[in-house]
């Protein structure tokens, strides 16, 4: 996750607090999305930004996941993301987003 | 067909640099500033590729035009670990070596701001001499290095110029133009002098290439992704002039586009409407690569035991010329456009630069032979995991096929591998997007092995910082049914005439009646 977001979910969650906040994620792959998962719960792994060393153990989703997909109006998600979900292996972004969920 | 501008044909260059990566890349130039011990700037060094590793890579083959896509797809991936027989000279450009492309940036350079060590300078020139591309004039220009390794090393200590190195060894300098601009800066002008001599590479190229007179390109368009310019005017321009003066194109002037990585595809649109309006009858798209991308995913190959393999700036060039008959035309009737309003929802972004301009023209998705998006190499992209660029493009077409009926569901994978190509193209921004496959469309498409294809460019505008917005666009080319416009303003004369004498015969035979 670049710098500038990653300070950027350090000051909502500083302002709203952390059990307001749902990170929701658009990674186009599995890798990146446990990466991104990671960094907002356990910390930065790359221990490059603001997060490093900071455990926000923040909810986050991926937006193809059906946790996620049945919280939205089926034609807005038809509209928006339906066509991604038939790009995307959401099957392996689902195992990486609760491989990091199951290590909270 | 009404009188479209077609595709002459066009180059491409590299240039390996692998000091640039280390000195110029801005995640290593960053690297320097916020963690100077880390491991990764002492691993670096180690994962640098020599030049005849990177001629020897089957991508860089692929670019400059001796391999091709398919040849490159039927690889086993990945295919840094893999040496094909490579040569620097291609069928549309070069690779040029870092020590003579030091060399070319002295020839390019028109205000004494390169300096070359006397020595390094001697053995350049030797080399460039025997380039085919550049005159006598033009290599004697680096007889004027007087500059000892001293004098070199107290320009960047003292004088606050910018190293230009060579397997380790600063060998030159690039100085500051101004005490206090910033946009003078030696920092920015070794940018700029990068980006001018490689699209002044890739226009010789395209000299060679297409055997134009330089003294008949009558306007060149630059679209990199630098600015030139002084504190006054930030980006004044104009690259496109700059290289041109250097090519020899006399009689041209120009202009730069930008439009981050879809500038190419920007550009193209603009040169073929130039011609297609008869404002010009040859025009040249341009672009040069760029220092600051290299090595941009260099953490994750490293981390991954792999050698740099962003260690080569990237250059192309085009020439678009009146319709000739024979070339490829280049549609921009068709066009696809990403609007302000079209949002950022992937399927509106796809429906705006690909199914729009087909509906307008009566075609389906099946009815183009190959789409050109981004076509960066899945070898660079995949182990940063940004994944492969091509492929997920294509899956993004297949899928909005899908949805509007245009094909089955099943038939999305055959979709990707028949109307979609694997990627070579470095990952120098501008130089993936859309162009680096326009070569082989022209040739392809004069074999009669494919008819129609779609160039697509987009780019990250939201990068500047100016619009959250992101841009594209995208035209077809397609082969040329040969008739010309000439030819359709002449025969309309010749229809009337005709009309008229068949008139005047019935006339005639009525009253011979």
């Amino acid at each position: 996750m670049d710098l500038e977001n990653q300070k950027r979910v350090k000051e909502f969650t500083e302002e709203y607090g952390a059990e307001n906040i749902v990170v929701l994620l658009g990674a186009a792959e599995g890798e990146a999305a446990g990466l991104a998962a990671e960094t907002v719960t356990l910390g930065d792994p790359t221990f490059a930004g603001p997060l490093a060393g900071v455990s926000l153990k923040l909810a986050v989703y991926h937006i193809c996941e059906p946790e996620v997909k049945a919280e939205i109006d089926e034609a807005v998600y038809d509209e928006q993301i339906s066509m991604m979900e038939m790009v995307l292996d959401v099957d392996d972004i689902c195992s990486e987003m609760n491989a990091i969920r199951e290590q909270l | 067909m009404s009188n479209y501008a077609v595709l002459k044909g066009a180059s491409y260059i590299l240039v390996h640099t692998p000091d640039m990566v280390l000195h110029n890349g801005t995640t290593q130039t960053t690297e320097m500033v916020v963690n100077p011990d880390s491991e990764y700037l002492k691993e670096l060094p180690n994962h640098i590729r020599s030049f005849e590793d990177a001629v020897n890579y089957a991508p860089n083959q692929v670019y400059i035009g001796n391999m091709t896509s398919d040849e490159l797809g039927a690889m086993e991936f990945p295919w840094y670990d893999k040496k094909v027989e490579g040569k620097k000279e291609g069928k549309y450009g070069e690779i040029m070596p870092q020590d003579e492309f030091l060399g070319l940036m002295q020839i390019c350079d028109v205000f004494d701001l390169v300096k070359l060590e006397k020595g390094f300078a001697a053995d350049v020139k030797a080399k460039l001499a025997a380039h085919h591309l550049l005159t006598d004039e033009q290599v004697a220009i680096l007889d004027k290095n007087e500059d000892d390794e001293a004098e070199i090393k107290r320009l960047v200590d003292e004088e606050h110029s910018e190293g230009l190195y060579n397997n380790g060894k600063l060998v030159g300098a690039v100085k500051r133009a101004h005490d206090v601009d910033v946009n003078l800066s030696a920092h920015v002008m070794l940018e700029n002098i990068v980006s001018k001599a490689s699209s002044v590479l890739a226009l010789l190229n395209l000299i060679k290439v297409t055997g134009i007179d330089p003294a008949e390109v009558e306007y060149v368009v630059d679209c990199c992704e630098e600015a030139c310019g002084d504190m006054n005017q930030r980006g004044g321009g104009n690259f496109a002039k700059a290289a041109a003066e250097v090519a020899g194109f006399v009689n041209a002037s120009g202009s730069d586009v930008r439009g981050f990585c879809a500038g190419p595809s920007h550009a193209l649109l603009d040169a073929a409407s130039l011609v297609k309006a008869g404002t010009f009858k040859n025009v040249v798209v341009t672009a040069g690569g760029c220092t600051a991308k290299l090595g941009m995913n260099g953490k994750d190959h490293v981390k991954k035991g792999m050698p740099i393999l962003e260690d080569c700036l990237g250059g192309f060039a085009v020439l678009i010329s009146a319709n000739d008959g024979v070339s490829p035309v280049i549609r921009n009737d068709v066009v696809g456009r990403h609007t302000v309003g079209t949002g950022s929802a992937p399927q509106n972004v796809i429906g705006s630069l690909v199914t729009d301009p087909l509906d307008k023209a009566g075609l389906k998705i099946t009815d183009v032979d190959k789409y050109s998006p981004e076509l960066q190499n899945p070898d660079i992209t995949k182990p940063a995991g940004a994944g492969d660029v091509p492929e997920a493009n294509y899956k993004m077409i297949a899928a909005l096929g899908v949805k509007r009926g245009d094909l089955e569901r099943k038939d999305l994978a055959n979709f990707v591998k028949d109307h979609g190509m694997t990627g070579w193209a470095p990952t120098q921004g501008h130089i993936p997007s859309g162009v680096p496959y326009l070569a082989f469309a022209r040739d392809q498409i004069l074999a009669g092995d494919i008819k129609r294809a779609m160039i697509i460019g987009k780019g990250s505008l939201f990068l500047g910082r100016m619009t959250n917005l992101f841009d594209g666009v995208s035209f077809i080319v397609e082969a040329n049914d040969g008739k010309t416009g000439e030819t359709a303003g002449v025969s309309e004369e010749q229809v009337k005439s005709l009309i008229g004498e068949a008139m005047r015969n019935f006339a005639e035979s009525l009253l011979s009646e």
